[in-house]
């Protein structure tokens, strides 16, 4: 197992997007295809993510599952006062997720999980009317996690285990609204960064009062990744000969909250061959106050204050065993964009999302199993704008219509043994 | 189980071809509109301030962000047509300046930039290649002639190169002169414009005070033809000639937005060098009265004897203390005692303007090496050094008058008036636009703020790349409000400022 899951770090090296922020959730086709709910649900190794806690219930002496999916998401901007349009033709984002849970003993599971619960992957036009707030964006973060599963009884048990996260980012802006070279060029910087380490942890319980109803819980706490000097670069190009050599090309310091999120839900059995779940999760938003990327030449902070506030996802699905071979699902979400007026940065274009997924699962044997999963974001248009850009220490207003969605469509495979 | 795979496909295909989608896209037609205006042919008429003009002079990059071409550009999105400006394809390294059969055409120098060693404004060391005797021969869009007066508008023969020699000619129309005798007006209409802007008259008064009231004040006299360059434009000519130029205009029944005039003081050539620049200690004030003590003295003889009063004795006493000094200039308005020996010298106040090149000179040495030959201090400053506080009375009683004229002729013939003059003294206390930004009419001070807000180019008279943004904002702002118009407005923050170079 070891070997597969390293195989598919390389092939999604550059994971990502979806959800509030840049949460991207997708972290199991099963779960997915069931609104993203599964703290509450016990069917298969992806418990591990949803609520380790739930290991210890699975059938089997060993799951997993396997999956990845592709990420398909745009993002349309006007303003209809200066007569401004551009849309984000975003790159290809790839999620994925592996997990896989060992029963040790009767009250004793282990599991490995590995998946990229954020991301973020933004390209505007080049040289756009926002384009001093971002031209590009790709934010990347890959989670491993060990994980134990301890059975108290029949009816409680707990889990959790550390997280040790590797990100990366790379991010393009334009050095302000009109500065050029002397061909015209707009001044620009990219800084880029990998192999940025960081650790957390997750721990979970589940109660099961009855046959037909699971109680879940499940933390993850907020996790700093953090740039320090010479893990990244700075790239500055196209600055006019007489200030090129305030602003050689060096490295940086930045920091960038991945917060901590709390769910819990419940499941129930209304009757046979169906289940109903019922998630909420709340995510500690606020830990992400501003984005400072500290220079070391004359460009020195840049302050980027972003402000979010906690924000909650409401999330339902269910599934349905239609055959002996072939369980449906299917689920809905309506996730709040933690972004407050006035602190909309077109880096992190969320507004309100009402998701539709749905998915199934085929099995191949009693060991083997094909899952799918479809996700569609949809947001209504909003009209927002970010308020803290600062030049010549005034602040300035960017915004305008915004209106993205996204699709996600993934294919993974479970085993039991 | 095929049939659900075939259900997940269409329904991932529908989805995957669903683009986000506007309820009210502005790219779709309608959303922007002209009103009871008419954008297809828009022609613009005026001086420097229409031409792009910036720098000091009319430079490539610069005059594609001439007011009226970024008006052009946003009336694309509501039924306008092309746009042309006279062709500086021949400015190939994007210097202006001009060339007259290959040498460089005094007066018409490279554009200014800061050199940053130095931390001044230069002009550009890169010679100029604009010919002006390659002639376009071609009526555009764009006929703002930099240099022109009301009057030059109508006059035949302005685009003559042979006339260039005798100074009644002006090479940026030479350049585009339909024909040698052609007129700027009658190339204007030529093109049949059904929408116009009109910024004319500026230079009827500025070129006298920018000279620092060298010229000679011509209200009353309607003979152009007897007008110094640097004179100001009797308000009857121009009430006449500005009525010819709107009749012309619009005889096709064009409408069209006609601007107002600036007041100096709204301009950094005139607010950027202070009348108090001279710092002194007490021990070098006592030197320099020791200076004027002969001239205070005669002040008072005269004084004493009738030939002024004491309040102009007052006035005209030199006396340095401790602290800032204002300047000492020489003023012919003053009563006349050279006759008695006296100079007409007094000390600047603040109700006198210093013009910006004075900032160069004020403080040098007349005389090399001589510290009582310091100009400003031992030696006052000449007349074209200062515009005077009665100078500057004689500008605002012609401005006033041209504005009123530019008013009423507006109103007479129900054409939207674009109050520049409003405008740009909005700038002395800081202009607020609509992202945030605050701009002044500083001049360019070398801060990295001010790269980002100068909206003043360097010869300190011209609006730059930015400041042209705001003019075409504010002329969209008073179009869409008069005609009923939906043209999208303009960020002159996306606008570039100053040219600062390493070396020069």
């Amino acid at each position: 197992m070891k070997k597969l899951l390293l195989v598919l770090t390389i092939a999604f090296s550059a994971s990502v997007v979806y959800a509030g922020g840049y949460r991207v959730g997708v972290q199991g086709h099963k779960q997915l295809a069931m609104g993203h709910t599964g703290v509450a649900v016990v069917t298969s190794a992806e418990s591990a993510f949803f609520n380790p806690a739930g290991l210890v219930y699975l059938d089997g002496e060993l799951n997993v599952s396997l999956g990845a999916a592709v990420v398909l998401s745009n993002t349309s901007y006007q303003n209809r006062e200066f007569g401004y349009s551009a849309e984000a033709d975003n790159p290809v984002g790839t999620p994925f997720y592996a997990y896989g849970a060992y029963k040790i003993n009767d009250w004793l599971s282990a599991g490995l999980a590995v998946y990229t619960p954020y991301g973020s992957r933004v390209e505007w036009p080049t040289d756009w009317d926002g384009s001093h707030l971002v031209n590009q964006i790709e934010l990347s973060a890959i989670f491993v996690q060990p994980t134990l599963a301890i059975k108290i009884s029949d009816k409680l048990s707990i889990g959790g285990g550390p997280i040790y996260v590797s990100g990366a980012v790379n991010f393009n802006r334009n050095l302000s609204r009109s500065l050029t070279d002397e061909a015209g060029n707009r001044s620009n910087v990219t800084i880029d960064a990998s192999g940025i380490n960081a650790w957390g942890y997750s721990v979970g319980a589940m109660f099961r009062p009855t046959e037909d109803i699971n109680l879940g819980f499940n933390y993850r706490s907020k996790i700093d990744m953090d740039v320090e000097r010479g893990d990244g670069t700075a790239d500055f190009e196209n600055l006019p000969g007489a200030l090129a050599p305030g602003f050689p090309d060096g490295d940086f310091t930045a920091s960038l909250p991945l917060p901590a999120e709390l769910t819990f839900g419940a499941s129930f059995k209304p009757a046979d061959k169906w289940l109903v779940a019922f998630d909420y999760t709340r995510t500690f938003w606020d830990a992400y106050k501003s984005l400072d990327v500290q220079f070391f030449n004359s460009a020195g902070l840049s302050r980027n204050p972003r402000n979010y506030k906690n924000s909650s996802i409401y999330k339902i699905g269910a599934q349905y065993d239609a055959t002996q071979k072939v369980t449906v699902r299917a689920g809905f979400y309506y996730d709040e964009s933690p972004i407050r007026d006035g602190f909309f940065a077109p880096e992190t274009p969320r507004p309100d999302s009402v998701n539709f997924t749905a998915g199934f699962s085929y099995n191949l044997n009693s060991r083997w199993a094909i899952d799918a999963s479809v996700l569609y974001v949809h947001s209504n248009e909003v009209d927002n704008s970010y308020d803290h850009f600062v030049e010549a220490g005034q602040k300035l207003t960017f915004g305008g219509e915004y209106k993205s969605n996204a699709l996600v469509a993934g294919i993974g495979v479970s085993y039991k043994l | 189980m095929k049939n659900n795979i075939k259900y997940l496909a269409v329904l991932a295909l529908g989805l995957f071809a669903c683009e986000p989608e506007f309820d009210n896209p502005i790219d779709e037609s309608g959303t922007y509109s002209s009103g009871s205006a008419d954008f297809t042919t828009f022609v613009a008429v005026g001086n420097s301030l229409t031409a792009g003009f910036q720098d000091g002079t009319v430079f490539r990059s610069g005059q594609q962000n001439s007011f009226p071409n970024i008006m052009a550009e946003k009336f694309a999105l509501a039924g306008g047509g092309t746009f042309t400006q006279p062709s500086y394809a021949d400015d190939v390294n994007d210097t202006g300046g001009f060339l007259l059969a290959g040498n460089p055409l005094p007066g018409f120098d490279t554009r200014l930039v800061i050199d940053a060693s130095q931390g001044r404004p230069e002009n550009l060391n890169v010679a100029p290649t604009a010919e002006v005797s390659s002639l376009q021969a071609t009526a555009y869009n764009n006929m703002g002639v930099p240099g022109a007066k009301s009057f030059h508008l109508g006059a035949p023969g302005y685009g003559n190169i042979d006339n260039l020699a005798i100074g009644a000619a002006n090479p940026y129309y030479v350049r585009h002169a339909t024909t040698p005798n052609a007129t700027v007006i009658g190339d204007a209409v030529s093109l049949n414009p059904t929408f116009f802007a009109l910024w004319i008259g500026n230079n009827d008064i500025l070129s006298f005070a920018t000279s620092g009231g060298t010229g000679v004040d011509r209200t009353g006299n309607p003979n152009v033809l007897s007008y110094g360059f640097n004179d100001i434009t009797d308000p009857g000519v121009f009430a006449f000639t500005y009525q010819g130029l709107i009749d012309a205009l619009t005889a096709n029944g064009a409408k069209g937005a006609v601007a107002t005039l600036p007041d100096v003081t709204s301009i950094p050539y005139f607010t950027t060098v202070p009348y108090n620049p001279i710092p002194m200690d007490a021990q070098t004030a006592a030197l320099a009265n020791g200076g004027y003590a002969l001239y205070n003295g005669g002040l008072q003889f005269a004084a004493a004897n009738g030939l002024i009063t004491a309040d102009e004795a007052a006035r005209r006493t030199i006396s340095f203390s401790a602290g800032q000094n204002a300047v000492v200039i020489v003023d012919e308005d003053l009563t006349n005692l050279t006759g008695s020996g006296i100079p007409s010298y007094r000390m600047a106040t603040a109700d006198d303007l210093m013009v910006l090149p004075s900032l160069g000179f004020i403080g040098t040495f007349a005389e090399p090496g001589n510290p009582a030959s310091i100009n400003g201090v031992g030696v006052p400053l000449a007349d074209n050094w200062v515009l005077t506080a009665t100078e500057i009375q004689l500008v605002r009683n012609a401005r006033t008058a041209y504005n009123n004229t530019i008013v009423a002729i507006a109103a007479a013939n129900d054409l939207a008036v674009v109050d520049m003059a409003v405008k740009l003294e909005e700038l002395v206390s800081g202009l607020r636009t609509a992202d945030g930004q605050i701009y002044t009419n500083n001049y360019f001070d070398g801060s990295s703020d001010a790269v980002s807000t100068a909206v003043f180019s360097l010869d300190g008279v011209h609006p730059n790349s930015r400041g042209y943004a705001i003019v075409a904002d504010e002329f969209i702002r008073v179009i869409n409000e008069k005609y009923g118009a939906n043209v999208p407005r303009v960020t002159a923050g996306y606008y570039p400022g100053v040219t600062v170079v390493p070396t020069n």
